[in-house]
């Protein structure tokens, strides 16, 4: 499970580089990004673009990490492909998550 | 693992898989390359992928979780459904029943459920859903539409 995280201004940006969060990855996901948001970091954005397919337990590692993220910080998501999208939406963890059609306008500018 | 069977030209696949996490991933990937399902509409391909996927992963969860087997995977096209068939010779399901698949209330941000989602989205997207044990065969069974997003 490769991601890439990038610091921009007060935003941590991590992408993911595979194309599916799956049961297989799950822990693998789950685990890079508790080390990558060790550092301060008042918001995440997790950029999955490149993620064609999430299953129940790829969802499951989303919600625990931001869960772990704590009370005081975001998880939030960006660029959902469509099965993902649907995902999202039959589980209602749409109503759950920031979920931006891109990148933040100021992340984007950021860079 | 060997690859996909396609039977009659492009209207069947048939897959043995071992029942492990890996395995179900490396599956899916070689169904969803074969003629049958890169001939369904992107909508159509999404759902069977989600279904699919959480049947295979629940098999592996839970009727293997203490010995380990193989995975038989049988896909059909029909008009516009698919038509799909996966048995395994682990464990029964709980009192021989498929779970009733109902969310977990969601109350963010502290009491998330991080699982529980499978069953919902297979009974969701899925039409005709049978379970039945036979002679130590779990055989699960429904059909999908192919044409529509089926939410």
């Amino acid at each position: 499970m490769e991601l890439v995280a990038e610091q921009r201004g007060e935003i941590l940006v991590v992408r993911a580089m595979d194309d599916r969060i799956d049961a297989a990855g799950a822990i693998q996901f789950k685990d890079r990004m508790r080390e990558l948001t060790l550092a301060a970091c008042p918001r995440v954005v997790l950029d999955m673009s490149r993620v064609a397919f999430l299953d129940s337990s790829g969802l499951g590692a989303v919600v625990a990490v931001m869960k772990a993220l704590g009370p005081d910080r975001k998880l939030e998501l960006s660029n959902l492909t469509t099965t993902v999208q649907k995902v999202f939406r039959l589980t209602r963890m749409d109503t759950v998550f920031t979920i931006h059609d891109h990148l933040p306008e100021d992340v984007r500018q950021a860079s | 693992m060997q690859a996909p069977v396609p039977t009659p030209p492009s209207h069947a696949a048939k897959l043995t898989i071992p029942g492990d996490q890996m395995a179900v991933r490396n599956g899916l990937r070689a169904l969803f390359d074969t003629i049958l399902l890169r001939s369904l509409p992107e909508d159509g391909r999404g759902t069977a992928e989600i279904v699919l996927a959480e049947a295979l992963n629940n098999i592996v969860e839970h009727a293997y979780s203490s010995h380990d087997g193989e995975i038989e995977i049988t896909l059909q096209l029909r008009q516009n459904e698919l038509v799909c068939k996966i048995s395994d010779t682990g464990l029964p399901m709980p009192d021989e029943k498929l779970p009733a698949g109902i969310l977990a209330p969601l109350e963010p941000p502290t009491d998330l459920p991080e699982g529980g989602f499978g069953w919902h989205l297979i009974r969701t997207l899925s039409k005709d859903l049978d379970y039945r044990r036979e002679n130590g065969r779990n055989l699960l069974s429904f059909r999908l539409d192919t044409q529509q997003c089926g939410d």
